[in-house]
């Protein structure tokens, strides 16, 4: 597309009107004229200006909207059949697996399509650190967007709860026991959560209520997140504003033909788990109904929720692990004023760069220490294990572990776990590496303009070829 | 709302520099009736989430002594709840008096935790107060008494915190014994 002749006009041109389409198109006036919505239309797809140089990490945000879509569809299709009562709920799931026509399909549609809208909206996030989309003039539009993460945060975790099987049990009772962690008030906000004194029926409920309700809050916020955007426009690889009608495109045809791209992609991998893996994201302790006399020996939440789990895990105290894991979301907030750099993408910002890929990859080690069990990667004992042999003898190189003397090191060594230093680094990143490289880092030279770099790299590449 | 728009302010209008006029009255006073209003109208949609009376009517469990045998234990549901009945060995009782009240992160004696004169009947609720796991008990984790499997917490013979994220010890709920082998709980 890029390599078509620039005579040609970018914008498409409306062919002449012949009978029929005329009276269509003074119907869509006569309309338009009283309700402006086609106007509105057009403003957001031919109209709208789009940097030409956007890759494929920005599809992800259109892919994060035929997320919610599918949520919604297969959502409200769910509750058609689905029975929210705590002797009814886990046979109504069963019953939609197997009588409901499609059932299967639609119900792992859902759980799959959960998993796959995290994912998304996962890169979709880390697009916008690695490329600073979150620094002024967009701070409001990565706002919205933390704002949209929680929601779906509570979206899931509700959702999660309504089969009511052992998962969903304990799930809802650990995370509404979080909140019994506030002093004085705790208690009686836990209480009012489950409406009992226990994860009971009025819990389930509740949920079932309120899981209905959010994905359309959700649905409100992303209005909000588009309006945002086209306040200012979309970030681009480059980072740097567009300056004229030379650096943009209009997001119809251009962005809407790429997007349908990525979309073909994104449904290949979707179905691939719907069809040949639709359990793989779950966990088969929820195919128990659920039983609140017995706990099941390893509780994991669902994935994307791992890393923040493993920070609440790795504080010690049940407040202050508390507060840490809900610290982990709202530092998102102030993200904007921690990284104060002028530049935003980290192709211009060397340290940076290592910063955000060293954070991506303990983000990745967050999640995994977060699926273990609460004593695993303690740092002394994995030492300890490969110090000595099977005799109990110190092996080469490692004599050195064995003279570390009790008290002093030795004492708080057993407190070390992977999981902690990697919730200890999540922080560190944010509140000491970003201001610390903001204030010392030198960029790169900027370039003059999208179009100057783009036709610059388009030269190279023909005299390549 | 028009005579703002008015281009030269008429003097006889005070401005809000120079004293309260009753239109500054009228709005606050409105706005606060307007506020308690709205205060009256979210309670009872708040408070609606609250146990219901039939949720609170299903206070009270009994339970029958008789059958538990020393050294065993039952778990019976009380307010949808796990609750820990254990028939404790004078081993176990002996190790619940022999800490120190400076080893523990809640203290409490352990003849705070029993009722007088029936020191091998534990009563308490099976909710590890960290964050709600039912801990597994029969004389588990490091002080042989019961060891939460979710966040690693263990309690010793009297449920008392020792190790882990849970902040204080298990809880022992309101019973009463109604003969020496029935008692009520809540």
């Amino acid at each position: 597309m890029a390599k078509t002749s620039k005579s040609k006009a970018l914008v498409p041109v409306t062919p002449a009107k012949s009978g029929l389409s005329k009276k269509v198109s003074d119907a869509a006036e006569w309309f338009d004229y009283r309700l402006p919505l086609i106007s509105a239309a057009k403003h957001t797809a031919y109209e709208y200006p789009t940097p030409r140089n956007l890759n494929y990490w920005w599809n992800f945000g259109s892919l994060a909207l035929i997320c919610l879509i599918v949520q919604i569809v297969t959502g409200i299709t769910l509750a058609m059949h689905y029975t929210a009562h705590t002797h009814l709920a886990f046979d109504s799931v069963e019953h939609i697996m197997r009588d409901v026509n499609y059932g299967w399909l639609i119900r792992y549609s859902h759980a799959v399509g959960a998993s796959m809208f995290f994912i998304v909206v996962f890169i979709h996030m880390f697009r916008g650190l690695y490329y600073g989309s979150y620094k002024s003039p967009r701070e409001v539009l990565w706002w919205l967007g933390v704002v949209i993460l929680i929601l779906m945060m509570a979206t899931a975790f509700m959702g999660y709860v309504l089969p009511w099987g052992q998962m969903s049990f304990w799930g809802a009772t650990v995370i509404t026991n979080l909140f019994s962690a506030f002093p004085l008030i705790g208690e009686s906000i836990v209480t009012w959560l489950w409406g009992g004194f226990s994860v009971d029926n009025p819990t389930l409920n509740r949920f079932f209520a309120l899981h209905y309700l959010l994905p359309f809050v959700i649905v409100g916020v992303v209005a909000l997140h588009v309006v945002a955007l086209h306040q200012h426009g979309s970030n681009n690889p480059l980072g740097i504003d567009a300056k004229g009608p030379q650096d943009n495109i209009p997001f119809h045809p251009y962005y809407t033909v790429k997007d349908f791209l990525g979309f073909s992609v994104f449904f290949i991998v979707f179905a691939f788990f719907v069809f040949f893996a639709p359990n793989y994201l779950g966990h088969p302790d929820n195919y128990i109904e659920a039983n609140p006399m017995v706990t099941p020996a390893h509780i994991v939440p669902e994935w994307y929720f791992l890393p923040f789990y493993a920070i609440l895990r790795a504080v010690p105290d049940k407040l202050l692990g508390v507060l840490a894991m809900f610290g982990s979301l709202l530092i998102l907030f102030v993200l904007p004023w921690l990284d104060f750099s002028k530049v935003r993408a980290a192709t211009f910002r060397p340290l940076f760069k290592i910063a955000f890929w060293v954070f991506a990859v303990n983000c990745l080690i967050l999640g995994y220490a977060g699926g273990q069990s609460a004593d695993w990667g303690v740092i002394i004992a994995f030492v300890a294990e490969r110090a000595v042999d099977a005799e109990g003898n110190a092996l080469p190189g490692t004599a050195w572990l064995l003279t570390i003397p009790a008290g002093g090191l030795a004492a708080w060594l057993p407190d070390i776990s992977v999981a902690r230093i990697t919730a200890f680094y999540y922080f560190f990143h944010f509140l000491v590496l970003l201001p610390l490289i903001s204030r010392r880092e030198v960029p790169l030279p900027l370039p003059v303009s999208i179009a100057e770099s783009v036709t610059a790299k388009e030269t190279s590449s023909h005299s390549h070829a | 709302m028009a005579t703002t728009k008015t281009p030269a302010p008429a003097p006889e209008v005070p401005s809000h520099e120079e004293g309260e006029t009753r239109r500054d009255f009228i709005v606050l006073t409105a706005s606060g009736l307007a506020a308690v209003g709205a205060a009256s109208i979210a309670w009872p949609l708040v408070d609606q989430m609250n146990p219901a009376a039939d949720v609170l009517a299903l206070s009270s469990t009994e339970v029958d002594l008789g059958p538990i045998a020393e050294g065993q234990s039952i778990t019976v549901l009380w307010r949808g709840k796990p609750v820990f009945v254990r028939h404790r060995t004078a081993q176990e009782i002996e190790e619940a008096n022999a800490v120190e009240m400076s080893a523990l992160r809640d203290p409490q004696a352990d003849k705070d935790r029993v009722k007088e004169g029936k020191a091998q009947w534990l009563v308490m609720l099976g909710v590890c107060t960290h964050l709600g796991c039912v801990p597994l008990g029969n004389r588990a984790g490091e002080f042989d008494g019961w060891f939460c499997p979710c966040h690693g917490s263990h309690y010793d013979t009297s449920g008392r915190i020792r190790k882990g994220p849970a902040p204080t010890n298990l809880v022992v709920p309101e019973y009463a014994f109604l003969s020496d082998t029935r008692i009520k709980i809540g």
